[in-house]
């Protein structure tokens, strides 16, 4: 009995560690949008996280997959693999680039006895940052304020591969101030796809104007999302519409950096 | 269907741009989007195991693909013993040859069509019309797009792409030396004056044609599923019933069908079931008061046989639904004809390369945004964006992509797995996008990036990376 209540001690003291946590920034957040690096990082500090940013991350190799080259893919897992080994979890701020590490990835060293283990170990201890907040850490917000009427767009790998939907809605509802606004349809592809739009501009750009209709019909000041590729799809969409609607990503609303300019807005003199 | 094809642009970017530029198109895209999907989620939510029955029909084709030589045979025992014939044809040609001879021998001179998508993708009506045959469609909407002298644009609503305007206009132009010479404009109107012209042809026609929604080898059946009962005016009427089918469609008994028809209407059009519901099983018996007096059934390979034991065989569990369509973002603004084949939407770029060859239509894997809704919703669960990434990467392994395109990317792969290099590299046009673009917040033209910013502004990036910035940040003391 004494015994067992020991080791229940040992075990309670062990969670209030902070958690050792690698960040896989996504090439599209090191680039286009570094606050939403800066916000992950501090949403997962607040919730108690030891958070390392290895410097040896550039991408998830996405573009390489979904264009047929599994040899360049390989490569560049391999190094996502060895970059994150000391980490006990990786978040990334991503559903599409989780979902690559989380389920892409071991698919891709199924046939590599070296390689397998390492892969479904990198993709055993991977979340996505809003799932990895909510049910890996039962964080709760308290503190953060928005004022706005939001509408949430969910993106499509996170929604479909990784279970996100719930997930970004719990957190939001505890935002002081804003009031959440579902589009219709708001489960259906914006149209970004990565190399998609760049090689099929057209039929990307119609599908993103739809769903931009679908936003503007909410009534919403400010769009959020998970997905950085996405965001910058329909944020570049409003602004060539010449809407007056906000884009951010939800780790820059939840970690309270959302009151600068938002995305595809003007930096503001200063 | 090879009159509009030819008329098409050759090239899929230029189908799809055209598709997008249609105005009537585009308004009967968006009519038809929602309404397919909202009746698909009614009646889903309205079973509670759905999903488990998804599970038993994936599991029924999968049992049939893996024991397809001894199916196929037992159902051609069973045609056999109730006096009808089976041909076995490994081509679209073969099987139009042996379809054509049929309706030869039988002194054919009008030849009704019950809705058959393998007799679009044999070609038929055209092999047909050059044995000097009359061809009529009876399904309403193929009715529509022979008219039009179009294909279908939809594997279960084929005339999806017309307007009510552009029906109403076809039908007066058509029907007004039939002595209808009334403008009709409604829906209710134009529907009874299509029956009525296509009475008079189910009447008089030689040979029926019909497809199959399944073959079933304990009895010999061949079922189809439609909501005009213009199958079984087809199959019934004339003299000879001929069915066309791909060899996929065999399963094995009437307890597997009930399973399958269980997902497929209300896949399809969000119904418990079709209309009708018929099965055939042969020619008129000696007691018999009506029927055709001679059954036959043409089963196509065209490369079937070929996706059998390897990565895409799933894709032959496909029972035809449309689900995939109706759910596709691309297949809603671009619609079924810029695919350039029958099949369209996301069923389309899995097979149309698989039955035309890796080299045709090179674009359709690569028109997907892999949002992956198509898969969610297939009744028999072909994980169908899975099966086009497969294509993707199939096409690169046999170098059927871009010189420049390959060489881009394995430049760029090279790069991103030096990711001190990648961040030193990325520096400087970061900075230049940055400086050039921080005032407005975006650019409104970027050349280098496709056609992105014709539809759409590019949020300007950042003016330095954030692993540049948090790493210099973690240096300082």
């Amino acid at each position: 009995m004494l015994f067992v209540r020991e080791r229940f001690i040992v075990v309670e003291t062990e969670t209030k560690l902070p958690v050792n946590v690698g960040l896989f920034v996504t090439c599209l957040a090191d680039l286009m949008r570094p606050q939403v690096a800066f916000a992950a990082v501090a949403l997962l500090e607040r919730a108690g996280c030891r958070v390392r940013v290895p410097r040896q991350q550039s991408c998830c190799g996405q573009p390489a997959l979904n264009s047929g080259d599994r040899a360049s893919t390989i490569d560049i897992a391999r190094n996502v693999i060895q970059s994150f080994d000391p980490d006990d979890y990786v978040v990334v701020p991503s559903g599409s680039c989780a979902d690559t590490l989380i389920n892409k990835y071991p698919a891709l060293f199924r046939h590599d006895m070296q390689w397998a283990g390492r892969a479904q170990n990198l993709s055993d201890k991977t979340w996505e940052l809003t799932s990895f907040l909510t049910e890996k850490l039962k964080f709760s917000l308290d503190d953060v304020s928005y004022s706005g009427v939001c509408t949430y767009h969910d993106s499509c790998s996170g929604l479909r591969e990784l279970g996100i939907q719930k997930q970004p809605r719990t957190l939001l509802s505890s935002v002081k101030g804003l009031t959440l606004s579902e589009m219709e349809d708001s489960n259906v592809c914006c149209g970004f796809g990565g190399l998609f739009s760049v090689k099929y501009p057209d039929i990307s750009g119609r599908i993103v104007s739809d769903k931009c209709g679908q936003i503007v019909q909410t009534d919403a000041d400010t769009v959020l999302g998970g997905d950085l590729g996405c965001l910058l799809n329909i944020a570049g969409r409003l602004r060539r519409e010449g809407k007056n609607i906000k884009v951010f990503h939800i780790a820059e609303v939840l970690a309270g950096m959302a009151n600068g300019p938002a995305i595809g807005e003007a930096e503001r003199e200063s | 269907m090879s009159a509009s094809v030819a008329s098409q642009p050759v090239v899929f970017q230029e189908r799809a741009r055209k598709a997008l530029d249609d105005i009537s198109l585009q308004r009967a895209l968006t009519k038809a989007r929602g309404g397919f999907v909202d009746h698909r989620r009614d009646a889903v939510d309205a079973l509670p195991e759905f999903d488990a029955i998804r599970d038993a029909a994936r599991d029924i084709k999968d049992h049939v693909l893996a024991n397809l030589d001894g199916y196929l045979e037992l159902y051609e025992q069973k045609v056999i013993e109730r006096g009808g014939q089976v041909h076995w044809a490994r081509d679209a040609d073969e099987a139009c040859r042996i379809v054509a001879r049929i309706c030869t021998d039988a002194g054919a001179r009008t030849v009704t069509k019950g809705k058959s998508m393998v007799s679009e993708e044999m070609n038929l009506n055209p092999a047909l019309e050059a044995a000097g045959m009359t061809v009529v469609e009876t399904d309403l909407g193929e009715y529509i797009v022979q008219l039009a002298g179009e294909a279908p644009s939809h594997i279960i609503a084929p005339a999806v792409h017309k307007t009510r305007e552009q029906i109403t206009d076809l039908f007066h132009k058509h029907h007004s030396p039939l002595g209808y010479t009334d403008r009709v404009t409604q829906r209710e109107a134009l529907v009874n004056e299509a029956r009525s012209v296509l009475r008079e042809r189910f009447v008089t026609a030689d040979v029926g044609i019909t497809g199959a929604n399944f073959l079933v080898a304990e009895t010999g059946a061949n079922v189809i599923v439609t909501n005009e009962g213009n199958g079984d005016l087809t199959s019934c009427l004339p003299r000879v019933h001929i069915v066309t089918a791909g060899i996929e469609r065999v399963i094995p008994s009437l307890d597997d069908l009930s399973v399958l028809l269980r997902v497929l209407g209300r896949s399809a059009t969000g119904q418990e079931f079709s209309a009708y519901t018929s099965l055939y099983s042969g020619p008129r018996r000696h007691d018999d008061t009506e029927g055709p007096e001679a059954y036959h059934v043409v089963l196509l390979d065209n490369g079937r046989s070929r996706l059998l034991g390897g990565q895409y065989q799933p894709m032959l569990r496909c029972i035809r639904c449309g689900a995939c369509l109706n759910h596709c973002p691309v297949y809603g603004v671009i619609g079924g004809h810029a695919y350039g084949w029958v099949y369209s939407g996301p069923m389309g770029a899995v097979l149309t390369p698989l039955l035309n060859g890796f080299d045709q239509s090179l674009d359709l894997p690569n028109a997907c945004t892999l949002n992956g809704r198509c898969k969610e919703v297939c009744p028999v669960r072909i994980p169908l964006s899975d099966l086009l990434l497969k294509h993707r990467l199939e096409q690169h392994d046999r170098r059927l992509t871009s010189v420049s395109g390959r060489f881009l990317l394995s430049a760029w792969a090279w790069l991103a797995r030096r990711p001190r290099l990648y961040q030193g590299i990325m520096a400087l046009p970061l900075w230049l996008l940055h400086r050039f673009g921080k005032r407005r917040g975006v650019l409104s033209r970027l050349p280098g990036v496709g056609g992105w910013t014709d539809s759409r502004d590019l949020p300007v990036p950042a003016r330095r990376s954030f692993l540049r910035q948090w790493h210099a940040r973690k240096a300082r003391p």
